[in-house]
């Protein structure tokens, strides 16, 4: 009983928690899913959403301000890759990961700002100095302070502007660009312009996303973004799992992804209580997201074997 | 309409895969002109139309569409003059989207893409009147993704989308070949119907002699990246398969004639 009743208290932070993540797995499904590139740089700019969120909170900027900053920056790493990807030739993985690198030395510097030596790793904000918009300590509050009842609204924000994007000529024709480079450019698409810009709006929700987990932690910290290409892969992939048959409309595909997000919390939740090491979490994460990539790659391969051995057999 | 003037092209210089696939290029186009192109197995006749189409830039030479100059345009504003079905079905189209997403996209090639509606109910009524022209029953079927369609569906689709905005210029590399007989056929004849409709300037490139001879009003033959035969008028329309054999073994120096080039 003692064991469901601490699982049942730690659910609103686990929803919370995912909810937020749920919008970084949207900025992933973009790149990993529309436009078919694995984006790296992801682990840098959710810190750098969260850094200059926070430094701008500490120096008076008002919130709306700040959240837009760090949406921003997102946007100008998002474009860094995809420059290096597009007019420099590297290819999309070392491109991102050339970025996340830069990213590192760049957020300890945004968090360090007006320090004598210009550079830290870790950068406190207190809810009770500072208005912040989100907070785990009011996670469980029935008040007006409930984080929910600023992450389902901008969630909700996030999908509803992204499914009309991708409804857009400008969104069309970055979706052509994932689906076919060959197509897009003969169809007069500007792929490398797209490519920049869905790498862009990709790194912009996931700086978004890192404003909000800064806020709601309390602090931004330069290994927050760590491994978090892996958290979105697994989001977006055990919300395929769940949805993928049911969810056929791009806005609920988008949806799932956020609900994958919940659901990778409760389950890492789940796992916690269950005695697991917090520092295994990580090892237990990338088993699972290695699993679920595989999965679909043994079916294929069966279901050859199964047409060969079925020829054989009639 | 279309003027090619001395164009080089080596793929991978400086290394043992030195290829020089356009070598001295030259070819002029009449608006409203049909030629068919037919020559061996890496004669340069895919490189011929990449290039023309802008897939990477040549070597030397210049590429005239109208009177654009486009030897250095980049392949995605060459689209605006040009219209592409390509030899592999799935190159053509986005397996990923639906048909009529597919159709308005081929609609804004040569458009600044905006964030207006990327399609609309006016569209999707013109689309479903030009895929009753096809007459494989698609406009029944305008909200099915591409990937589902078959071969001879999506080469027929792709050449749609190519035409949708009338192009100054007509590309089909063999279009047809990896497609049964019966679906080929089909898949020609509408291509015939479209060109004529439209009187569409337009190169197409076979393996098949016969197919050669019957459509188009001028026919080329390259053999080492460049042009070795070039027929037009009656003269065009009276050749026959054995006459087309003979000119291509004088033009190659070898009474061996190719393989590939004898099919059909
Ligand atoms: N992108 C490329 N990179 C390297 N070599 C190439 C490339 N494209 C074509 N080639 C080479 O250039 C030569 C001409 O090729 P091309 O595809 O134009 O021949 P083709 O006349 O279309 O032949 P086919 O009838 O087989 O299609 C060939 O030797 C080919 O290997
Ligand atoms: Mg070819």
């Amino acid at each position: 009983m003692d064991f469901i009743g601490a699982l049942l208290s730690s659910m609103p932070g686990a929803i919370a928690q995912g909810l937020i993540w749920g919008v970084m797995a949207i900025g992933v499904y973009i790149t990993y899913r529309v436009l078919d590139v694995a984006d790296l740089t992801v682990d840098g700019s959710l810190c750098t959403g969260g850094a200059v969120c926070v430094i701008l909170t500490l120096n008076g900027v008002p919130m709306p301000a700040a959240i837009l900053a760090a949406f921003a920056a997102g946007l100008l790493a998002g474009m860094v890759t995809g420059l290096l990807h597009t007019s420099c030739g590297i290819p999309a993985i070392l491109a991102g990961i050339l970025t996340q690198l830069a990213l590192y030395s760049i957020n300890l510097h945004i968090m360090g700002w007006g320090t004598d030596n210009g550079s830290k790793s870790n950068l406190p904000v207190s809810v009770d100095k500072y208005d912040l918009w989100v907070s785990s300590r009011h996670v469980r509050a029935l008040t007006a302070e409930n984080p929910f009842l600023i992450l389902i609204p901008v969630l909700i924000i996030v999908i509803a502007l992204l499914y009309w994007f991708f409804g857009t000529e400008t969104g069309c024709a970055l979706r052509a660009t994932g689906a076919n480079g060959n197509m897009a450019r003969a169809q007069g698409i500007n792929t490398n312009f797209a490519k920049v810009l869905g790498l862009m709006i990709s790194n912009g929700l996931v700086a978004l996303a890192g404003a909000f987990l800064s806020q709601y932690q309390g602090f931004s910290d330069i290994n927050m973004g760590r491994g978090a290409i892996v958290i979105g892969l697994a989001a977006v992939i055990i919300g395929e799992v769940m949805f993928s048959k049911v969810f056929r409309n791009f806005a609920l595909k988008l949806l799932a992804c956020a609900i994958g997000a919940v659901m990778y919390y409760i389950v890492i939740q789940f796992v916690l209580k269950l005695g697991l090491s917090t520092d295994d979490l990580k090892l237990l994460t990338a088993l699972v997201v290695a699993m679920f990539l595989a999965i679909p790659y043994w079916q294929g391969i069966r279901a050859q074997k199964t047409v060969k051995g079925g020829k054989g057999h009639a | 309409m279309l003027k090619i003037e001395n164009v080089y092209k080596t793929f991978n210089p400086g290394t043992i895969n030195e290829k020089r696939a356009l070598n001295g290029l030259n070819l002029e186009l009449k608006e409203g002109e049909f030629v068919t192109v037919i020559g061996g197995n890496g004669a340069g006749k895919s490189t011929m139309l990449n290039a023309v189409a802008g897939v990477w830039g040549v070597d030397s030479g210049r590429i005239l569409i109208g009177d654009v100059d486009v030897t250095h345009l980049p392949e995605y504003k060459r689209a605006q003059y040009i219209g592409r079905v390509f030899q592999d079905p799935m190159m053509g189209t986005a397996a990923t989207m639906q048909i009529e997403e597919n159709l308005a996209l081929a609609a804004r090639r040569g458009k600044a893409r905006t964030l207006r509606s990327g399609i609309t109910k006016a569209e999707r009524e013109e689309y479903r009147e030009q895929l009753k022209i096809l007459d494989l029953g698609l406009e029944e079927r305008m909200t099915a993704k591409v990937g589902l369609l078959s071969g001879g569906q999506r080469q027929a689709l792709t050449l749609l989308m190519a035409t949708l905005r009338k192009p100054k210029l007509l590309l089909l590399d063999e279009h047809t070949a990896a497609l049964d007989p019966k679906t080929a056929a089909k898949v020609l004849e509408a291509t015939e119907k479209i060109v004529q409709k439209n009187q569409l300037t337009t190169m197409m490139i076979t393996h098949n002699m016969r197919d050669a001879i019957a459509h188009g009003n001028r026919l080329i033959m390259m053999y080492d990246g460049h042009i070795v035969v070039d027929v037009s008028g009656e003269e065009k329309k009276n050749l026959t398969v054995e006459q087309l054999l003979s000119l291509f073994s004088q033009a190659s120096g070898s009474s061996e004639v190719d393989d590939k080039l004898v099919l059909g």
